[in-house]
């Protein structure tokens, strides 16, 4: 080390474009220069082509009158509201498809994946069989399907599949009975989350009192029942149940009443579903069989059954493998959304193709639409992660 | 001492004893059992009856050429059969030189020619075309037989599959007043379409995830931050918004003389959006290599290039090899996406079809002949990419 020093101390020092040091932040500079560079030119040239076709780079637009219908949207919305309102109708029905997808795509795809492992040979190839056709297909031609095949063949409202549970299937789209809030939703909700505070509570003191070697009284069990009771209570003793179920009728010819959910809205939702149930059916096997064979066989050694083996053995293990590639999927669910456009679901991205045509401001509606993606990953990711830590937590 | 009457022991092998042990071991199991065996044979029933006597294949038949080349001239479509001679030929050549991975490919090649082969044989040009994808298949195990003769170098051949993209994009395209024509890329489409879209997607977002990953494992902050801000944001957004941002945004970033075609453009979308999850594999591979290798390469005084070329890369993408398998599934699949900004490829000009008054109802026919094509083309890339892993003892190490 010396040596080299003194080396180089003779020779006058390092030459600056052979200096490790110098060449880092050289090379750094270098290649943020060249990003910049890159990134100003294409500024440039788009600020030439928009002023050449007297297109405009604000957000003004957002409050000017949209003029176009939206299908279908959770807040009211007509023709004659702003492009902003526009743009969170279509939001807020990315979300809509999204979340529901979301739990659907979670219940379905545990249940294919523990079939997949299932001692029914049956019921294994089965789903098996299911993974395999759906993986291999393109999601696009899934919705194709079952939007143009199965649902606009459906027959016409007069001939209306009546399923349980006062659910309508017919052309026009799906329809089930729609939640309605009372006057009473408030304060069953503030005796929800008292019932709520009192059973995690009680859950925690017990735990901490056996964990210190003392009887924990059943605070658990006494917390639950609080919880069971206020939420009976609360629905029962008002003069006015705090939510009821508004059930779609038959009119002459279409429904009214209930929650109406469109040909598009139920063919996205289906596609989906079905195409994000396969992936999380892979993600959750995998998951199971990361779990090392010691694990069953000593959970069967000590006498547990089946059921207690996977509940309390197997699945908190494979939860910790799983959550990460489950995160993954519900992003894809959720960025997959925009396919909406195929079967006219007007979500984020389909309102946003609509506005950049009509208001002739292409680079903000579209960098509003991929920031507000963004975001949504972003929180998404956020809220698995902080999932994830917990169930990691679980490791010792 | 008394006799003891033991009962028969129960049947442990045999056809009833597997029945008993996988389909009825109990009564939950045999309920399930029951059920699915009920609703698949329904399923089977329907869909048999509909593919035998209602479905009207015609529309496929008819519009055959439509799906697999889409309005790429007929006069013209002598270079694609070369085309894809000198692929059959070359895939042949490196079965038989680089050995079983390959083999792989030159089998599900064949494979894919003969299947093809056989769906076209019904149509009314088909017999010719028939004959044409049977010699070809053909002509991929003339290269696996031939091979150990001829004897080419391994360095050609890859020489020769890197130029084979390049090559293809030449002949199909053309060049103004030379005995090829110029064929627009407006015309192509089809599988030919869908084909292209995936092989440049693939071809070209490869290098660039990897150099993306190596990016954002730099130790030099600048090159950090900007690989991984890259790759976030690219994978936080839909493909169809990239692909929006392609063909309807990206004119209004070039000056104004330079054009690029939709196709291309829609390839650039497509690599540039893979890129970032290819890059996120790619480190995933990086990660999970000793640091070990890494001293031991700076201990030998290897350069950053040679310890990145030489010890760092072959390890890691070996190990990724079956993740990056998945992810070219997924863009082959994708690749219909391009039909939602109005270029037809399989999927898309199978819709166009189906906007033809003598195609009315026809949509199920057509829907499931696309279908069967990804699903071969999907199934047979898992498959390969499942040997490959053994092949390489990615995990066995």
């Amino acid at each position: 080390m010396t040596g080299a020093t003194d080396a180089d101390r003779r020779r006058g020092g390092v030459p600056p474009w052979r200096d490790i040091r110098v060449l880092r932040v050289v090379v750094q500079v270098a290649i943020l220069l060249g990003v910049a560079l890159g990134v100003a030119y294409l500024i440039n040239n788009l600020t030439t082509a928009m002023a050449e076709r007297g297109f405009g780079f604000g957000f003004g637009f957002l409050d000017r009158r949209a003029g176009f219908e939206i299908g279908e949207s959770p807040i009211p919305y007509t023709a004659s509201d702003t492009y902003g309102q526009a743009f969170l109708a279509g939001l807020l029905n990315t979300l809509f498809v999204s979340v529901v997808g979301i739990v659907l795509a979670t219940v379905l795809g545990i249940l294919v994946g523990v079939a997949r492992l299932s001692p029914n040979w049956l019921v294994r190839r089965a789903a098996a069989s299911y993974v395999e056709l759906i993986r291999n297909t393109p999601l696009l031609l899934q919705l194709f399907v079952i939007y143009f095949v199965v649902l606009l063949q459906l027959p016409p409202v007069r001939d209306t599949i009546a399923l349980p549970a006062s659910v309508f299937l017919n052309q026009r789209g799906l329809f089930v009975p729609g939640p309605q809030i009372g006057s009473s939703f408030g304060l069953w909700l503030a005796l929800l989350a008292i019932g709520l505070a009192a059973a995690i509570g009680g859950r925690g003191a017990a735990r901490r009192l056996e964990a210190r070697g003392r009887p924990g009284y059943r605070l658990g069990q006494i917390g639950l029942l609080v919880l069971v009771g206020l939420a009976i209570g609360g629905w029962l003793l008002p003069a006015q149940p705090p939510m009821t179920f508004d059930l779609p009728v038959r009119g002459r010819f279409n429904f009214s009443g209930g929650l109406a959910l469109s040909t598009g809205f139920t063919a996205l939702l289906a596609g989906l579903v079905v195409y994000t149930t396969a992936f999380i059916a892979e993600v959750v096997r995998g998951g199971i069989q990361a779990i090392r064979r010691g694990q069953v066989e000593a959970a069967q050694a000590l006498g547990l059954s089946d059921r207690d083996t996977m509940r309390l053995i197997v699945f908190p293990q494979a939860l910790r493998v799983i959550v990460p590639p489950l995160t993954s999927q519900y992003l894809n669910l959720a960025k997959n959304s925009s396919l909406a456009i195929a079967v006219g679901y007007p979500d984020l991205f389909k309102v946003g193709t609509t506005m950049a045509n009509q208001t002739g401001q292409p680079v903000p509606v579209i960098a509003l639409v991929m920031g507000t993606y963004l975001a949504i990953s972003l929180v998404t990711s956020l809220l698995m992660n902080l999932y994830n830590r917990r169930v990691q937590v679980l490791e010792r | 001492m008394t006799a003891q009457t033991l009962a028969p022991p129960t049947a442990t092998i045999g056809p009833r004893a597997w029945l008993q042990r996988n389909l009825f071991s109990g009564i939950p199991s045999s309920i399930a059992t029951g059920l699915i065996a009920g609703v698949l044979i329904v399923i089977a029933l329907k869909v048999g009856d509909w593919a035998l006597t209602e479905a009207r294949w015609d529309v496929v038949t008819r519009n055959q050429r439509l799906l697999l080349i889409g309005q790429y001239p007929g006069d013209q479509a002598w270079r694609l059969w070369l085309d894809l001679l000198l692929l059959s030929a070359l895939t042949g050549l490196s079965a038989a030189r680089f050995g079983r991975t390959t083999r792989v490919l030159a089998v599900s090649m064949s494979a894919f020619q003969l299947l093809l082969a056989g769906l076209t044989a019904v149509s009314p040009a088909g017999p010719l075309v028939s004959v044409g994808l049977l010699l070809n298949a053909a002509v991929v195990w003339v290269g696996v037989l031939a091979g150990p003769r001829v004897a080419i170098p391994r360095r050609a051949l890859l020489i020769a599959w890197i130029g084979a993209i390049p090559v293809t994009l030449v002949l199909l395209s053309g060049f103004k007043g030379t005995p090829l024509p110029v064929v627009g890329s407006n015309l192509w489409g089809g599988l030919l379409l869908t084909i292209l879209l995936a092989a440049v997607g693939i071809v070209v977002s490869f290098p660039l995830g990897v150099m993306l990953a190596l990016g954002r494992r730099s130790s030099m902050p600048a090159v950090r931050l900007v690989c991984t801000a890259y790759i976030e944001l690219i994978r936080a957004v839909p493909l169809v918004t990239i692909l929006f941002m392609a063909d309807i945004m990206l004119p209004f970033f070039l000056p104004g003389e330079v054009r690029i075609d939709r196709v291309t453009r829609a390839m650039g979308g497509i690599a540039l959006f893979s890129a970032a999850y290819v890059a996120e594999n790619v480190r995933g591979g990086l990660q999970a290599l000793p640091s070990g290798q890494l001293e031991a390469a700076q201990a030998l005084g290897l350069n950053t290039l040679q310890t990145n070329l030489f010890i760092v890369l072959p390890q890691a993408l070996r190990s990724v090899i079956p993740a990056n398998v998945g992810l070219f599934i997924s863009l082959l699949k994708d690749t219909t996406l391009v039909s939602i900004i109005g270029l037809s490829e399989l999927l898309g000009i199978g819709r166009a079809i189906l906007a033809q008054p003598d195609s009315l109802g026809a949509q199920m026919e057509v829907f499931a002949f696309t279908g069967l094509i990804f699903f071969v083309l999907c199934y047979a890339m898992s498959q390969a990419s499942y040997r490959l892993e053994r092949a390489l003892g990615v995990g066995t190490r």
